[in-house]
């Protein structure tokens, strides 16, 4: 199948149901380079589900999922070549525990790329400085703030090379004012280029960041299309009632954080 | 053709020995399940003796004034130390007769393990009236009532009952260290597996129905505890520590 | 006979040559007993349904029964079948296997403590699922097992003393046989308790000194 060669992922008609309950509904998407997508939609909608069914954590019913033309589902690779390839960064941040923030980073590289140990460290040190934390590299998780733990969990993603990063609601387990810095993080990253799917409920930082925004509700897309068009003109009233009810929930603009 | 025939003689013979032993553990059961009756008492009055000796010492190492807390301390870290095999032999052999008793091997094994027990026990005991906190003691105090009675009506009936899970462990243990005392011959379950061993010649089957019985009575015996537990709940309470 | 002359000669030398013994007993057993009880733990947790209930039994059987009965079939039982082992390999034998049941229990618990997350953390990193356990899971359960695994430890110095009922002369045994030559019984078990005490100090002091050293700020 001839493929458009700018997209980096492809969702194609993905199911999941937990037990009797239907979670996904039939899921389909493209990102392509450099791109940054965003969905949202109300809690139990299945996004997170979401991203998870694309790096394969949970297994989706059905459908189907390609990382730049290669098929991730149903691959006789092992899941693990590709799972090096999609970043994943996680609500409550996960980072190892018993691991410094350079220890966070660089872990992956060493075990999974093979890197040589030196190289490893240099490579994690960079990215460490990528989101301003090379002064608290030699700090363990528990000596960290959330939005400091949120931005070692995004440079360990960025020290694998990804070619696409999942953002699991990155801010909504952080204190007010920590959650500047990360989206911070994260902007910085779409003006690098780097390819990204977001789950977040930050309208302003929505708005200001996403190519396309994406959303579900009942396990389907309902709408997608520009910042612009979803806030100023969309399709359904579902849509606007929902945007209204977030801007107000969670404020308009990241920026006046 | 050979090899068929050869198979089944194997097979047979087989068969007469696994009947044989059914046959020669059947014949031994009444025998070994007397011993367990012997375990039983042996693990029910080192439990009790540790139980009677166990709380007021770790009411003392709690309550009562230095030197008491710390000669207790001293013998909770004595009789933890040693081995169960070492205190045998030490107050069997030695310190029993030193002091002029006579004592028969059983009785003498359920005082070895009652006052190791008691060591452990107080350990049980102390930490859950540790963690009762001060706040129990000063309101019975502001009751107006004497140390003696707080310890007694307030923080001993709440703290007895935290203990129930660390005190089924303590019988699990006790029960397994009762084989010990094989070492001075009381007859209980091993000592008696040992001799129908050497007498038939055949260990292996003796010695598993042992740890088939020690099974039972381990995994009994918890569960006879946990509904224990069960009937002594009250609303509130949380049973059980956190191992880790 | 000179009480100088029975203290070194007849009672210090030999318990010394026990006291070797037991110290070669215990410093077999620990390692290859954790290491046991790790894959235990990690059968139990991870494995598949038949490995996980093999798992289980075997924790079930060694936990239940007494050590001293498990040594019987392996020093007094095994022969019947055409397995002999010498009196020191039965006992290292049975310590591993017993000691091994007990720390699976530990590290078990500890495992399961350990959050979701950071096995899919490791997942979406790309480690497959043994490295995940070998790098991120175990590291952190190992620590967290630490007072658990360490008071086995410390059962195991003081139970090394039951290899003497399968016949190896290790410290006990040979405090026996002085006590009943000479009918010292009381002094020699004194001076054979305040070596295990003396030992089991020791042990203890150096895994505090362990779990200090390995301690990480927010991995209790």
């Amino acid at each position: 199948m001839q493929r458009d060669k700018d997209i980096v992922l492809e969702v194609e008609d993905i199911h999941k149901k937990y037990r009797e309950e239907k979670i996904l509904k039939g899921v389909s998407f493209k990102v392509k380079k450099g791109e940054t997508k965003v969905i949202i939609g109300p809690s139990g909608t299945g996004k997170s589900t979401l991203l998870r069914c694309i790096n394969q954590l949970t297994i989706p019913d059905r459908g189907r999922v390609w990382l730049e033309g290669e098929e991730v589902t149903h691959t006789k690779k092992s899941i693990n070549q590709f799972r090096q390839k999609i970043g994943m960064v996680f609500q409550d941040f996960n980072l190892f525990d018993h691991l410094t923030a350079l220890g966070n980073v660089e872990i992956g590289l060493i075990k999974v790329k093979g890197m040589d140990k030196n190289k490893a460290r240099q490579k994690a040190m960079e990215e460490l400085r990528q989101v301003g934390l090379e002064n608290q590299a030699y700090l363990y998780p528990a000596q960290l703030s959330g939005g400091q733990k949120q931005r070692v969990s995004i440079a360990r993603a960025l020290a694998m090379d990804p070619k696409v990063i999942l953002f699991d609601e990155p801010t909504s387990a952080l204190d007010p004012e920590l959650i500047g810095e990360v989206l911070e993080a994260i902007k910085n990253l779409a003006i690098q280029g780097m390819t990204m799917v977001l789950v977040t409920h930050e309208m302003g930082f929505a708005r200001s960041v996403a190519n396309e925004i994406i959303f579900i509700e009942n396990g389907k897309i309902l709408e997608s299309g520009s910042p612009y068009k979803l806030f100023n003109n969309p399709k359904y009233e579902r849509t606007r009632r929902f945007l209204k009810k977030i801007t107000e929930l969670y404020g308009e603009s990241s920026e006046k954080r | 053709m050979f090899f068929t025939f050869l198979h089944l003689i194997i097979l047979i013979k087989r068969d007469i020995i696994m009947i044989e032993n059914f046959l020669m553990i059947y014949q031994a059961l009444p025998y070994l399940l007397k011993g367990s009756l012997i375990t039983i008492g042996l693990v029910g009055g080192a439990l009790f003796l540790g139980f009677i000796v166990g709380v007021p010492m770790a009411v003392g190492q709690v309550y009562a004034n230095k030197f008491i807390a710390n000669s207790i301390s001293f013998y909770v870290w004595f009789f933890r130390g040693l081995p169960v095999l070492v205190l045998l032999f030490l107050f069997y052999f030695g310190l029993f007769s030193l002091l002029g008793l006579n004592l028969p091997a059983f009785t003498a094994a359920i005082l070895v393990l009652g006052l190791r027990s008691a060591a452990y026990q107080s350990q049980i005991f102390r930490g859950s009236i540790q963690s009762l906190g001060e706040g129990q003691m000063l309101a019975a105090r502001s009751l107006g009532m004497s140390k003696f009675q707080a310890i007694w009506n307030i923080i001993l009936p709440q703290a007895l009952r935290i203990s129930i899970p660390g005190w089924s462990n303590e019988y699990s243990i006790i029960l397994k260290d009762s084989a010990v005392t094989y070492a001075i011959g009381v007859m209980e379950i091993l000592t008696r597996g040992n001799f129908i061993a050497t007498r038939t010649y055949k260990p292996m089957p003796v010695f598993l129905t042992c740890a088939l019985i020690f099974l039972i009575l381990t995994y009994g015996g918890v569960k006879v505890l946990d509904l224990l537990e069960k009937k002594l709940r009250i609303p509130g309470y949380v049973f059980g520590r956190r191992e880790i | 006979m000179s009480e100088f002359y029975f203290i070194r000669n007849i009672l210090l030398l030999p318990l010394l040559e026990g006291t070797l013994i037991t110290i070669k007993l215990i410093a077999l057993s620990i390692p290859l007993g954790l290491i046991l009880g790790i894959l235990l733990a990690v059968g139990r947790v991870y494995g598949n349904k038949l490995i996980s209930s093999l798992c289980a039994a075997y924790v079930i059987f060694f936990r239940g029964t007494p050590l001293l009965v498990q040594l019987f079939i392996l020093y007094y039982g095994l022969p019947s079948i055409g397995i002999f082992f010498s009196p020191l390999t039965a006992a290292i034998i049975g310590f591993i296997l017993c000691s091994g049941a007990y720390h699976s229990e530990y590290i078990r618990g500890a495992i399961q403590s350990i959050k979701g997350g950071q096995m899919m953390a490791a997942e979406a990193l790309g480690m497959s699922r043994v490295q995940a356990i070998l790098y991120i899971i175990l590291p952190q359960a190992l620590r967290r097992a630490i007072p658990g695994c360490s008071n086995e430890i410390i059962y195991l110095v003081k139970y090394s003393s039951l290899a003497f009922m399968v016949t190896l002369i290790e410290l006990t045994g040979a405090g026996k046989i002085i006590a009943s030559r000479y009918f010292k019984y009381t002094e020699v078990f004194l001076v054979v308790g305040i070596i295990y005490l003396l030992m089991v100090s020791v042990i203890t002091k150096f895994l505090n000194m362990l779990e200090k050293k390995l301690e990480i700020p927010g991995l209790e």
